[in-house]
């Protein structure tokens, strides 16, 4: 070496560090040796990774030194010193390796750099990011959390008739739909059954979901025909101080001499399916208009009796209007033909309906999915 | 022969070791799920928050290659995921090669792993800090295929190089299991390297090993560090040679 380049390699601001294959120190500069409060003479003969804390430690063995010996160098990795006094001292490392057929001969060569400030710096940007990651994750539940307060955690028990649900909030759940439904007695032999979709997203949505579920619930209490409930509701939502507007499906079910009577009523929502034992499908009840958006509305109700064997399925257009990744939507017939060739029962056909939709949208739900199918108990 | 890579890289770790033993063996190499080129979608946080997520991944690995008499190589935590396997299947596996095995990483009264549980916290954050040059653009590159060679530059560039947040349960999973009771259920032949200078693996809980393992061979490996196979390949395939093609 010339005496310049010994000089700088003396010198130098950063630390030099000359090692054999196996880390033992041969040659060490000034610098280095000051950062960790050592002369010099003390540095040869240790080994790079008998400088480090214990976790650098345990980084360089199962990561630095394979890197190294994998690609012959390593660079920029954020290791500490701990120094003669005990302290720490951060370091950026980036080595390299001069190799030689013969093994004794191979020298890893290692620069230092000192990165106090650097390293105070990522820490702010780690700490900044994991308090990101956390506030993320609250988000995460509290839609979770308001999204489940839409539905009854589990359909009821009414005796005589057989319930099923599914309920499949959009994407990854960040964000809270206006898809909602309830099922619920207003007398001993008289239950509401109700599912509907609340225009936009997000936590105003949100609010007027609660508002409209707990409106039908109030007012269906008051007078349980679905007619009245959604005019009552729609001045309930105009007055309401937001913009939002929904869409409703009312049934009032009444069980009287041993029979069961469903009263449908829509207010601007997908009428509800009515699939008879042999698999013939069709629609129940007459389209209404829209709750919530002016205040001339019109609805219609359309009572049936139901027999045994048929089964009434209520949905959301998250299912219609689910889409393919080709941009094709699922659409009005093809849930109609599922519900058609589905195993008998409520369970059955909700399971076939919802697997058929996620699997068309290969799981990439845009809009949330709510579905109720029900039917006698077979006695 | 089904050579397995411990905590920080992949199956690359081998390559200086495992071509010997492929005249005489089937050789079976695999990443880790997490590691190298396996696919991040497969990353199940709750399977892999034990060692036997891992170890049934092994024996299933082995089952869909329909496998038979199996030698299995581990190295560092590696190791006791080939201890869990070959307890969870018996029949499956012929013989154990332990390359610097550690029941336990955090010292337990009497015991020496050579840790202490603020030992390890300062591992993950020096892992956190160093996967700050870590970015999401990383993970498509990481989900590269081993069988198309034009993207082989790219996964030796991936080597070492994990989604921090499974390194970091990787870390935490692997530092602090214990699977002390485990080794003396293991009823195949079983040879235990160990480094005479390691610091993941010190010589004390290469020996607990050893002595938990009824009938083990023992062979210290005069290396430095944790990485035999790389650092001394010969000396390593020397020391299992002998216990692979014996009886």
């Amino acid at each position: 070496m010339t005496s310049d380049a010994q000089g700088f390699f003396e010198l130098a601001p950063c630390g030099f560090l000359v090692s054999s294959q196996d880390g033992t120190i041969l040659e060490a500069n000034d610098l280095i040796a000051n950062l960790l409060g050592l002369p010099v003479e003390d540095l040869l003969g240790r080994t790079f990774a008998s400088l480090l804390s214990v976790g650098g430690r345990m980084f360089h063995e199962t990561h630095y030194a394979p890197m190294l010996a994998m690609h012959g160098e390593a660079k920029e990795i954020a290791f500490d010193l701990v120094a003669a006094d005990g302290q720490r001292v951060p370091v950026l490392v980036s080595s390299n390796v001069a190799g030689n057929a013969d093994p004794s001969l191979v020298r890893i060569r290692t620069v230092v750099f000192e990165a106090r400030g650097r390293r105070t710096y990522e820490q702010e940007l780690l700490r900044a990011r994991r308090s990101a990651e956390e506030s993320e994750a609250r988000a995460t539940e509290l839609a979770t959390t308001l999204q489940e307060s839409f539905v009854p955690p589990a359909p009821p028990n009414v005796p005589g008739l057989e319930f099923s649900a599914a309920y499949r909030p959009a994407g990854a759940g960040r964000e809270v739909g206006g898809d909602f439904y309830d099922i619920f007695q207003i007398k001993a032999d008289e239950w509401i059954v109700a599912l509907g979709d609340v225009s936009g997203k997000g936590v105003k949505a949100a609010t007027v979901t609660t508002f409209v579920r707990r409106t039908i619930r109030a007012l269906s209490i008051r007078d349980a025909d679905p007619v009245a409930v959604l005019h009552d509701l729609n001045d309930a939502l105009l007055a309401h101080a937001s913009d939002k507007f929904c869409t409703v499906v009312l049934l009032h079910l009444v069980h009287e001499d041993g029979r069961w009577s469903v009263t449908a009523s829509s207010g601007g929502h997908p009428l509800p399916l009515l699939r008879d034992a042999d698999g013939d499908v069709r629609e129940l009840g007459r389209p209404g208009s829209l709750v919530g958006a002016i205040a001339e509305t019109s609805a219609h109700a359309s009572t049936i009796v139901l027999d045994y064997g048929q089964t009434i399925v209520l949905y959301t257009d998250g299912v219609t209007e689910a889409r393919h990744a080709d941009g094709s939507f699922y659409g009005d017939a093809r849930l109609v033909r599922v519900v058609s060739e589905a195993r008998h029962g409520p369970h059955a056909i909700t399971e076939a309906v919802l697997d058929d939709v996620l699997s068309f949208q290969h799981g990439d739900a845009r809009d949330d999915i709510a579905i109720i199918a029900f039917g006698l108990v077979r006695t | 022969m089904v050579f397995a890579h411990g905590f920080g890289c992949d199956q690359n770790m081998w390559r200086l070791v495992a071509p010997a033993f492929e005249d005489c063996f089937k050789v079976v190499l695999f990443d880790h799920v997490g590691a190298g080129g396996s696919d991040p979608l497969a990353y199940d946080p709750v399977k892999y928050s034990s060692l036997q997520g891992y170890a049934a991944d092994v024996v299933d690995i082995c089952r869909e290659l329909e496998l038979e008499s199996v030698v299995f190589v581990g190295h560092s935590v590696s190791a006791m995921i080939g201890v869990l396997a070959s307890n969870a299947a018996p029949g499956l596996f012929d013989k154990l090669v332990l390359v610097g095995p550690s029941a336990r990483y955090i010292d337990d009264g009497d015991y020496r792993g050579g840790f202490s549980a603020s030992d390890i916290e300062e591992l993950l954050v020096s892992m956190e800090s160093n996967y700050l040059g870590w970015s999401r653009q990383m993970a498509p590159m990481i989900m590269g295929n081993a069988e198309q060679p034009e993207l082989g530059r790219e996964l030796s560039d991936s080597f070492c190089r994990t989604d921090p947040a499974i390194a970091a349960q990787f870390a935490a999973v692997t530092f602090l299991s214990d699977n002390r009771k485990d080794l003396s259920k293991v009823s195949v032949p079983t040879l235990v390297l160990q480094c005479l200078s390691d610091v993941i693996a010190p010589e004390p809980a290469g020996e607990f090993v050893r002595d938990a393992i009824a009938g083990s061979t023992y062979v210290v490996l005069d290396a430095t560090g944790h990485c035999p196979h790389l650092s001394v390949p010969s000396a390593t395939i020397d020391a299992i040679t002998p216990f692979v093609q014996g009886p």
